[in-house]
C-alpha cells in the first residue's frame, strides 16, 4: 500500500508498523523548547533525570521568542533558568535577539524536508511548509524528548484537500488560509494530517507557504503539507496512498477574507466587515512575519500615513527578516508611514509583548488567533498584511482598493 | 497509579443557551498572563479563568469532580498548564466528545484521565447529563453510568499507550519502566 507524506516521514523515523491509528515510537531529529514551556521542561527534566545528559545536546535547542527580551522579572528568571541548564549540558540557545523559534529553525537549516522536529509551540507544524514534520508539544513531552530523543505518536489519518480554480490575482496567501479556516472549520481535518493540492497552493512562495501551513492548528489538524511546492521524493505521497477523505474546494476569484471574533474559524468576506472602526493594527507573527508580508503592507501604505487615531505595530518574525527589512529600506519606510517598529519575536500574538488590546478596542491583525481575551479585552479581527495596512490608513476595516 | 474506575460529581461546561461549549481554547482554560508560573500547585486558581460564565470554577470545584466539555476541548496553544491547572484542583477526569491533539497528549503524558464521551452532546441536550449529577466510568472497559439518574453512558476506553502511561503514573515513570 502506498504512503501519504506523513506516513513516509514517520516510517523513516521508527521501526514500528506505520498505519493510521497505530502508536509508534518516533525518533526526533530536533527537539526544542521556548522561553514559554522551556522553564517547565527544565524543571521536569531535573526532577526526573537530575544531572544526566540529554540524548544528544547537538540536537537539542532553546529558542526564546515569547517574552523577548524579558518584560517581567518572572520571565527573566525563567529564561535564565533555561540558559543555566543549556550551559550545563552544552545546548545551544537562540536567545531573545533571534525571533520566532520555528522560523529560526528553518533559517538555521535545522528543520529540513523529511525530518522530525518538536517544540513547545503549537504552531510548530508550520514546518510543514518546508516538508518537515514539526509538532507542538507540552513540557512533559519535550522534557522526555530532550532525554530520550524519542516520542510516542499516533500515526494520523491523512485528508487530501484539493483547491480548484485560480484565486483573484492579488489574493494573498492569508486570504486562502482564512478561507480554509472557514471551510474546514475545526472538524474536517481534525486530528489528521492534510495534503493540499492545486494551482492556488502550488504557486505559493516560501512566505506564502509559511502563512498557509501555520494555521492548520486552528483547523484542529496535526500538520499540513504542500507536496507540489517542495522538492524530494521522501516528502511526496505515493500515487496509491490512502486518504480518509478528499475535500475539494473552489477558490476561483476568492476575495479577501477576515476572521471575526471569537475564533479564527468565524470567517467572512472582507466586504461583510468593511467600515468597522479600527483602533489598532498588527503585522507580524509566525503566520505573517516574513519580508514579503511587510513588503506587501508597504505597497499599500506607501504615499499614505497610518491614521492618527490608529496604532500600527510591526513585528518582524526573526532578526534575519529584520536585517533584510533594514537592507531593503522597508522598516524605514514603514516607520515613516507611522508604524511602531518592535523587535523580532512572538509579540503581538503572545503575552502582550507588543501591547495588548483594551476593552472596546478593535484590532486588525495578521496573527493567527483571536480567541476571547487572548490579546486583551478588545476584539481582534484576522486578515492579510494588505488588509491590515489599508485598514490602518482608513481607520476602518478596508481593502487595498479603498486607499 | 491511575484508577480504573473514576466516580465524581460533574460540571457540564454549557453556554448561556445550555449547549456544550465547543472549541474551548487554552487561553480560556489557562490564560497566557499566568504562563510564567512553573509550580503546578499555584495553577489551580486560574483554571477556566477566561471562559465566560465559568470564571468562578476553581472556587466551586471539589476534589474528584469531573468536567464535561464540548468537542475539540483544549484547542490552541501547547501549554501544559492548561492540563496542570486541573491537576492542581484535583479534578477527577475530563470528559469530552474530542480533544485537541496537543491537549490530549499533554493530559495523557501527565497521567491525567481525559476520556472521550461518544454521545455527550445528545445527553446534555436531552437533560440526561446535568451539572451536579454523579458519573462513574471505567477507563479500561468504557462502561459508564450516570449514577443518580441510573442511565448508561458510552465512553471510549483508553488506548493501549494512554492506559500504559496512566497506570505508570506519567510519561516519565512509563519511560523509566521501559528502559
Amino acid at each position: 500500500m502506498g504512503r501519504t507524506v506523513i506516513e513516509k516521514i514517520i516510517a523513516a523515523h521508527t521501526r514500528d508498523e506505520v498505519r493510521p491509528g497505530r502508536i509508534v515510537w518516533m525518533d526526533l531529529d530536533v527537539r526544542t523548547a521556548r522561553d514559554f514551556g522551556g522553564p517547565n521542561v527544565v524543571k521536569n527534566y531535573e526532577r526526573e533525570y537530575d544531572d544526566a545528559p540529554p540524548a544528544d545536546a547537538r540536537k537539542t535547542f532553546f529558542t526564546f521568542d515569547l517574552c523577548a527580551p524579558a518584560c517581567t522579572i518572572k520571565s527573566a528568571d525563567n529564561q535564565q533558568a533555561c540558559r543555566d541548564f543549556a550551559r550545563k549540558h552544552g545546548i545551544e540557545v537562540y536567545d531573545v535577539d533571534r525571533g520566532i523559534g520555528s522560523h529560526v529553525l528553518i533559517e538555521e537549516g535545522l528543520a529540513r524536508p523529511g525530518t522530525t522536529v518538536v517544540g513547545t509551540d503549537s504552531h510548530m507544524n508550520i514546518l510543514g511548509a518546508v516538508g518537515c514534520f514539526g509538532q507542538g508539544m507540552g513540557d512533559v513531552d519535550v522534557a522526555f524528548g530532550f532525554k530520550t530523543g524519542k516520542t510516542w505518536f499516533e500515526v494520523p489519518a491523512t485528508v487530501k484537500v484539493v483547491l480548484k480554480g485560480r484565486p483573484a490575482p492579488r489574493a494573498d496567501a492569508k486570504d486562502l488560509t482564512l478561507f480554509l479556516c472557514r471551510e474546514l472549520g475545526t472538524k474536517k481535518i481534525a486530528l489528521a494530517a492534510a495534503e493540499f493540492y492545486g494551482e492556488a497552493v502550488r504557486r505559493l512562495d516560501f512566505a506564502g507557504r509559511i502563512t498557509f501551513c501555520s494555521m492548520v492548528t486552528e483547523m484542529a489538524g496535526i500538520i499540513g503539507f504542500i507536496p507540489e511546492a517542495v522538492q524530494g521524493a521522501e516528502i511526496q505521497a505515493d500515487p496509491d496512498a490512502e486518504y480518509t477523505d478528499i475535500v475539494e474546494l473552489d477558490v476561483s476569484e476568492l476575495p479577501p477574507q477576515v476572521a471575526l471574533p471569537p475564533s479564527p474559524n468565524t470567517v467572512k468576506d472582507l466586504a461583510a466587515v468593511k467600515g468597522l472602526r479600527v483602533d489598532s493594527g498588527f503585522i507580524g507573527s509566525c503566520t505573517n512575519g516574513r519580508t514579503e508580508d511587510f513588503a506587501r503592507a508597504l505597497e499599500i501604505l506607501e504615499g499614505h500615513k497610518v491614521r492618527k487615531s490608529v496604532m500600527l505595530k510591526v513585528v518582524p518574525a526573526t532578526r534575519k527578516v529584520y536585517e533584510d527589512l533594514i537592507g531593503k529600506g522597508i522598516l524605514q519606510a514603514l516607520f515613516e508611514c507611522g508604524a511602531i517598529i518592535l523587535n523580532p519575536g512572538c509579540g503581538g500574538c503572545a503575552e502582550g509583548h507588543a501591547g495588548l488590546t483594551g476593552k472596546g478596542e478593535v484590532e486588525i491583525s495578521t496573527g493567527n488567533r483571536n480567541f476571547p481575551g487572548k490579546q486583551g479585552l478588545g476584539q481582534v479581527y484576522l486578515a492579510s498584511p494588505a488588509v491590515v495596512a489599508a485598514s490602518c490608513i482608513r481607520g476602518e476595516v478596508a481593502g487595498p482598493e479603498d486607499v | 497509579m491511575g484508577e480504573t474506575v473514576i466516580q465524581g460529581k460533574i460540571w457540564v461546561l454549557t453556554d448561556s443557551r445550555g449547549s456544550l461549549i465547543e472549541d474551548i481554547d487554552t487561553d480560556q482554560i489557562y490564560h497566557n498572563a499566568h504562563l510564567h508560573i512553573t509550580d503546578i500547585a499555584q495553577m489551580g486558581p486560574f483554571a477556566l479563568g477566561n471562559l465566560e460564565g465559568w470564571k468562578d470554577f476553581p472556587k466551586k470545584c471539589g476534589a474528584g469532580d469531573i468536567l464535561v466539555a464540548g468537542r475539540n476541548f483544549g484547542a490552541g496553544s501547547s501549554r501544559q498548564q492548561a492540563v496542570d491547572c486541573f491537576v492542581a484542583l484535583k479534578v477527577g477526569a475530563i470528559l469530552a466528545p474530542s480533544f485537541s491533539a496537543i491537549y490530549f497528549r499533554n493530559a495523557v503524558n501527565s497521567g491525567f484521565p481525559v476520556v472521550r464521551g461518544l454521545s455527550l452532546e445528545t445527553w446534555v441536550s436531552q437533560g440526561k447529563l446535568r451539572t451536579g449529577d454523579t458519573v462513574r466510568l471505567n477507563v479500561v472497559s468504557g462502561e459508564a453510568r450516570n449514577v443518580g439518574r441510573g442511565l448508561p453512558l458510552e465512553v471510549a476506553p483508553m488506548s493501549r499507550v494512554q492506559l500504559d502511561i496512566y497506570e505508570a503514573g506519567d510519561l516519565f515513570k512509563y519511560g523509566k519502566a521501559l528502559a
